[in-house]
């Protein structure tokens, strides 16, 4: 007997492995033209276990002070070994996850993955969206740097706007009415703390939606393979598609070794919180749809502040983005082409809005 | 320079906060042809006006009465026009009595009059020269304001331009036998830079040299003290160097004999050596103990400085490298204090302290150097285990390909594909 089988025999005694083996072997993953666009989901999977990894190995020397805080990544960045290497790949597969999260979202939203039964995938996945953002707009604030801390400044300030409730959410965030150092240990308690339970407790949700319902296949390949069933194909989850999935891992893995040996993530300069805000200040680029968005509003839009529309039309949009498997349901085809017209609207707006965001002064 | 103050210093309008209510002296002279003409915006910003006085309080008369006659009359302390040869003594009345100031600004100093009569304008005043500045030609008549307004003539911006529309025109001071360059030179200055165009005001204009009321040109023995006002190491230094005992016997004028006093430019490295743009060599004579002093301490500032560029250089390449040198960027800071300690240090004309500071600076360059050394090593040294990190990934990746092929081909379809 060899001893992966000895092993087997082993774990089988005590845990009754093979029963719980048993429907990974069996459960299968369609296989057509769009199979590739699985794979962001788990991309963005592998990206987020990465962050938990390197967060674990930052949190080793971080201090979260605003005496302490820029120095511990600049030691970090400095002295520990390969303390760089770990720092810059954060930073990089954290921006490489909300890219690929939101690759997963649009590809979801144009192969109609969302519809019945799968609302509550889709939900779930909305949250965990909001979720990432909640990482980078509080992670982004931990290295206490001139940039992150007028961001961070700006960022709360836009929230501060919010009708009735804002002046609260702002406080709340802040930790007073100034960015501070009790915003830095508030964010930081978010960061390592509130996020990851929350994202853990969605990500498992989503996983065991996934699971339970399957990989859902396009309409139009739906319809093909009603016509003609000998073209249905489907592989096995365990070990075909989990192969290739490991496969796009290490695609993912090279590239984010290379971006952080290639441009290892910049430190800046230590806050200054009396010192004016520099020139040119903006946020991480994936709030800079919006950001640029609230600047190019006029100050008033009939009697209302630009500002204040801006946000509450962004604020209707996401709800609405949400709700979406709820509108989108099966009968005629009028309101989803419509909605596939507002999807490509959506997704050009945003990428139109970043791009002028990064060039415009 | 007969100014226009024909009706002397004060025709104020009522406008803001005044004792008066009526004021009859507007009413002909706010619709009179200048120089009797006053204008309301004009009067507006004056601090005398703003403080409550008004045309009486210099010129006399009753401005309560509307007949010209009485209102000006002699019977009412009427003064009419003040004379040049009458305002210093006129401004004095009140400016340099300390009770009667006190009500209006206890911090303002009674002592005007006093210097005036010290310095070279209150000299010649006095030995009947109307012609030289009185209180008028610098802080204006009817449109005063305080020296912190910065649209006063006598703000520290403006004094340079205030003190050159006498001392700048050769025409007007023909006859005193003095040059009238030094606006010009000082607009080419250091100091003029750092206050009008750095706007740091506490940059010397030509009040800060020469006094203001007690203005006076330095002479010889004063110019080191008038510099080391603000140059107090430099000073110091030359006070201790041999350089002190043989100006003072060649009746040379400290620091203006290597800087200039008006047209004081950015000092050079090589105003210290012995080539083109030397001071040294104005005295020093090739081959002497000044002239190798100062061949030697020209050089090793030059040393420190290209050994600071070096390290500078070699810094930003590994910064946009994207490697992290700021503690090397801050210890850099250090070799350039260095570098301007040592520059400072020549004052003293002594090799020896030159070299001690020079010698921090080089083992501060040498350090940051080294640190720009190593993060171009460890950028090389990431760049090699990407590659074998990458090559690594890629072996795998094709390793996986294979092994997908292989558990799918038709001859091990155990596990591969299924059609349903």
């Amino acid at each position: 007997m060899s001893l992966s089988a000895k092993v087997r025999n082993w774990l089988d005694e005590r845990f009754v492995w093979s029963e719980l083996t048993a429907p990974l072997k069996k459960k299968t993953v369609p296989k057509h033209k769009y199979s590739y666009w699985y794979f962001l989901g788990g991309i963005t999977l592998f990206l987020f276990m990465i962050q938990v990894f390197t967060g674990i190995l930052l949190l080793l020397y971080y201090r979260p002070s605003s005496n302490e805080a820029f120095e511990s990544v600049q030691y970090i960045m400095t002295r520990v070994k390969f303390g760089w290497l770990v720092r810059s790949i954060h930073s990089w597969s954290a921006n490489l996850m909300v890219l690929t999260a939101f690759m997963h979202m649009f590809s979801v939203f144009f192969l109609k993955a969302y519809r019945k039964p799968r609302e509550l995938t889709w939900l779930s996945g909305i949250v965990l969206l909001g979720l990432v953002l909640g990482f980078g707009f509080s992670g982004y604030l931990l290295p206490w740097n001139t940039v992150s801390f007028f961001a961070t400044k700006v960022g709360t300030e836009v929230a501060g706007q919010v009708p009735v409730v804002g002046h609260g959410i702002m406080v709340f965030l802040r930790g007073g009415e100034e960015v501070t150092g009790a915003t830095l240990s508030r964010f930081f308690g978010f960061h390592v703390a509130l996020l990851p339970g929350l994202a853990t407790l969605f990500i498992g949700l989503h996983l065991l939606l996934v699971q339970r319902l399957g990989m859902s296949v396009p309409k139009s390949v739906e319809a093909e393979w009603k016509t003609l069933p000998k073209e249905r194909r489907e592989m096995h989850f365990f070990p075909n598609f989990l192969l290739r999935e490991l496969s796009a891992w290490y695609v993912a893995l090279a590239v984010l070794g290379a971006l952080a040996a290639i441009w290892p993530w910049g430190l800046g300069v230590k806050a200054d919180p009396f010192a004016p805000a520099p020139t040119g200040i903006r946020p991480e680029w994936y709030f800079l749809f919006m950001f640029q968005t609230l600047k190019v509003l006029p100050a008033k839009l009939g009697p209302l502040d630009g500002e204040l529309v801006g946000i509450l039309a962004f604020s209707v949009g996401a709800l609405l983005w949400a709700l979406l498997p709820f509108f989108d349901k099966d009968g005629t085809n009028r309101p989803r082409r419509w909605i596939m017209g507002a999807g490509i609207f959506v997704l050009t707006y945003m990428v139109a809005m970043t791009i002028y965001g990064y060039f415009a002064a | 320079m007969w100014l226009p103050i024909a009706f002397g210093v004060l025709f104020f309008l009522p406008v803001g906060v005044s004792a008066q209510t009526t004021n009859s002296c507007l009413d002909c002279h706010l619709v009179l042809d200048p120089p009797q003409k006053v204008s309301r915006e004009e009067a507006a910003k004056d601090i005398h006006f703003q403080k409550g006085l008004n045309c009486t309080s210099c010129h006399g008369g009753d401005a309560t009465n509307d007949d010209p006659n009485i209102a000006m009359g002699r019977a009412k302390g009427f003064k009419g026009k003040i004379t040049r040869a009458q305002v210093p003594a006129l401004c004095g009345s009140c400016h340099s009595n300390g009770s009667y100031m006190r009500q209006y600004n206890p911090s303002l100093r009674t002592d005007q009059l006093s210097l005036y009569v010290t310095s070279v304008h209150g000299k010649l005043f006095a030995h009947g020269d109307t012609k030289v500045a009185v209180c008028v030609d610098c802080h204006s008549t009817h449109s005063i304001r305080p020296p912190a307004d910065t649209q006063s003539t006598v703000n520290p911006v403006n004094v340079a331009e205030t003190c050159s529309r006498c001392h700048g025109s050769a025409d007007y001071m023909k006859g005193y036998k003095i040059p009238t360059g030094q606006f010009n030179d000082y607009s080419k200055s250091v100091h003029h830079e750092a206050l009008a165009v750095r706007g740091d005001l506490s940059a010397p204009t030509c009040t800060t040299c020469h006094g203001s009321h007690g203005a006076t040109p330095p002479g010889v023995a004063s110019v080191s003290a008038v510099c080391s006002t603000c140059h107090v190491f430099q000073a110091q230094l030359f006070d201790a160097s041999p350089h002190k005992a043989v100006f003072l016997a060649m009746e040379l004028p400290g620091c203006v004999t290597c800087h200039s006093n008006h047209l004081i430019a950015h000092p050079t490295d090589e105003m210290l050596s012995t080539g083109a743009g030397s001071v040294c060599v104005k005295c020093h004579l090739d081959g002497d103990a000044g002239f190798l002093a100062a061949q030697d301490i020209h050089g090793k500032l030059k040393k420190l400085e290209a050994a600071i560029s070096r390290s500078d250089q070699i810094l930003d390449q590994a910064e946009s490298s994207g490697m992290e040198v700021s503690q090397a960027r801050l210890q850099q800071a250090q070799g350039r204090d260095a570098l301007t300690k040592a520059r400072v240090t020549i004052h003293g004309a002594q090799v020896e302290q030159v070299n001690s500071d020079v010698q921090t600076g080089m083992n501060v360059a040498e350090a940051t150097y080294q640190a720009g050394v190593a993060a171009l090593a460890e950028l090389n040294y990431r760049r090699k285990g990407l590659a074998v990190s990458l090559a690594t990934i890629i072996l795998v990746l094709i390793g996986l390909r294979f092994y997908i092929k292989h558990i799918e081909s038709p001859s091990t379809a155990r596990h591969g594909d299924s059609s349903t």
